[in-house]
């Protein structure tokens, strides 16, 4: 993952696993990853920043389909990168996977699942997180309600 | 405030250049620029370098030393400062040695760019450009440098219509420009059909979307108006400088299809130099990818929002339009070693407003503007320049 390693991920855990930012006490709005204070209030934020885990269900908001990668990722070329508006306000850059390349489309609608990232060659360490998949593969009928609904 | 002006320019061939060495570009750059400006090199108070990542590029960091070293003036012990900002690296290196002479601090003062990304192969300079982006939160989960700029341009294609052949018209445009230009790495014409059936790098970009890997070097000596007179006939004056920054992830911007930092720095520098749009009559623009040529024209006001692909169909931005748009070429044709590329766009607007550029040369060239660009829009610097 070019630099910083295994520390430089585990600190990251809470976001990379459960999608856990943090929520302005003051003003209400949300963060993704967590800011140690709230842009907007910035004074008036201080203490009352608390985190919060988001639902994992958006919106794509732009996409691309990625054809030449970085070595780490270059044996899932062609994949699908995206920006996604979460209901809860953040947005956030993740893979779109469980997707035909030919059906993805501006404002579907996804839902995050837990899936590896990348790894520090063979040998090395195994780095998971979130992508997004859309809300219409999901298996039983109640999900995709659920996905689907804000 | 003192008005500084630009005395001299110098610039490298840009392209893959095996037989240079780091040393060699920005020596070469330098001692071009010192030439042209006529002064003699001991008056020179001061150095700043842009460079993006030499230290991934060539395993070297410490290059303002090194560049002041390898000039030849480790023995005048020229204070010489690395200004790092991404792509707009060369920009702010400018913008530094500007401040400096504004500021009364210096009189004169060179300011280099430069980058030798070909020493290391194309995967790790693909990815030594991704560091440009958020390494935590986009690169980590797989996005490229170009998969960002394609997340703008389907945003722009979706909310404004632009279309695919409108984004090929930017690079048609820009090695038409980049033919007639001898430092260009490519001087030769390109069809719609090249662009359109080239490989695709990030849908909806294919590789003549893309700006290429390039070595290259450029500088210019910058001076105090007032003493500017005793070097040179032509000084060009720096009349407006503006920076502005905004998230590192493309994600967390305000409007997908807006970089901020340009609408923000484009307006500093328009109040500083107390002129509108309306006044510029050409520009260098980062295009890095072909739709940063479409936003770059809406952020700077010259057309409204949504409107740049339809600005480059009706040929506004070409070298016979109403606004020429990169004549150099741009980093389409002419090359984009990132850290030079902000130094590299002055020393082409300064050959314009002097009358020097030759078959590219824009008829009564008065006022031009350069715009650099670091990452996806973190960091972005104006510069307007005027003949006088």
């Amino acid at each position: 993952m070019g630099s910083g390693g295994v520390a430089r991920f585990w600190r990251e855990i809470p976001q990379r696993y459960n999608l856990i930012g943090n929520i302005c006490g003051s003003c209400n709005k949300t963060f993704f990853p967590p800011k140690e204070a709230c842009p907007y209030c910035r004074r008036k934020s201080m203490g009352k920043m608390q985190d919060i885990k988001f639902s994992g269900k958006g919106e794509i908001i732009t996409y691309t389909i990625i054809h030449s990668a970085s070595e780490n990722f270059q044996k899932q070329v062609p994949y699908i990168m995206a920006i996604i508006k979460l209901n809860e306000g953040p947005k956030i850059t993740a893979q779109i996977v469980d997707c035909d390349i030919e059906k993805i489309k501006i404002g579907m609608k996804v839902d995050s699942t837990f899936r590896k990232i990348q790894e520090d060659g063979y040998t090395g360490a195994i780095y998971y997180g979130y992508k997004f998949r859309p809300c219409n593969v999901l298996v039983t009928n109640n999900e995709k309600e659920k996905c689907e609904t804000k | 405030m003192r008005d500084v002006a630009v005395i001299g320019v110098g610039l490298t061939k840009f392209g893959e250049l095996w037989d240079k060495s780091f040393r060699h570009l920005i020596t070469e750059a330098g001692s071009k620029a010192i030439f042209d400006s006529g002064i003699g090199g001991l008056e020179i108070d001061a150095m700043y370098v842009g460079s993006m990542s030499s230290g991934r590029f060539i395993g070297q960091e410490h290059i303002g030393a090194l560049v002041a070293d390898a000039s030849g003036f480790s023995h005048l012990n020229i204070p010489s400062t690395r200004v790092e900002g991404a792509c707009a690296s060369g920009g702010l290196a400018v913008r530094e040695g500007y401040l400096s002479i504004a500021s009364g601090l210096n009189d004169i003062v060179v300011v280099g760019g430069i980058e030798k990304m070909n020493d290391v192969g194309g995967n790790a300079a693909t990815e030594t450009l991704a560091t440009a982006l958020d390494q935590e939160w986009e690169a980590f989960f797989g996005a490229t440098f170009p998969g960002v700029y394609a997340m703008i341009a389907n945003r722009h294609m979706y909310e404004y219509g632009t279309t695919r052949e409108n984004l090929a018209q930017v690079a048609i445009k820009n090695h038409a420009n980049g033919a007639l230009n001898p430092f260009a790495q490519y001087q030769r014409e390109i069809k719609m059909e090249h662009v359109l059936n080239a490989a695709t790098v990030a849908y909806p970009l294919g590789l003549f979307d893309c700006s290429p890997v390039t070595d290259g070097a450029a500088a210019l000596v910058l001076c105090s108006l007032e003493k500017a007179k005793k070097f040179t006939e032509k000084p060009v004056k720096i009349i407006a400088s503006g920076q502005a920054s905004d998230s590192l992830a493309l994600h967390e911007r305000r409007d997908i299809c807006t970089l901020d930092s340009t609408v923000i720095a484009a307006k500093k520098a328009y109040k500083q130099a107390n002129i509108t749009h309306k006044d510029i009559d050409l520009a260098e623009v980062h295009d890095c990818f072909t739709i940063a040529e479409i936003c770059a024209i809406e952020d700077l006001g010259f057309v409204k929002k949504g409107e740049g692909g339809k600005a480059v169909e009706e040929n506004i931005t070409t070298l016979n339009g109403s606004l020429p748009v990169n004549t150099s070429g741009g980093l389409k044709s002419k090359g984009h070693p990132v850290g030079a590329t902000g130094v590299a766009q002055i020393v082409d607007i300064v050959k314009q407003l002097r009358g020097e550029a030759d078959k590219r040369q824009v008829k009564d060239a008065e006022i031009g503007l350069a715009h650099n660009v670091g990452g996806s829009g973190a960091t972005c610097t104006v510069h307007i320049l005027e003949a006088i």
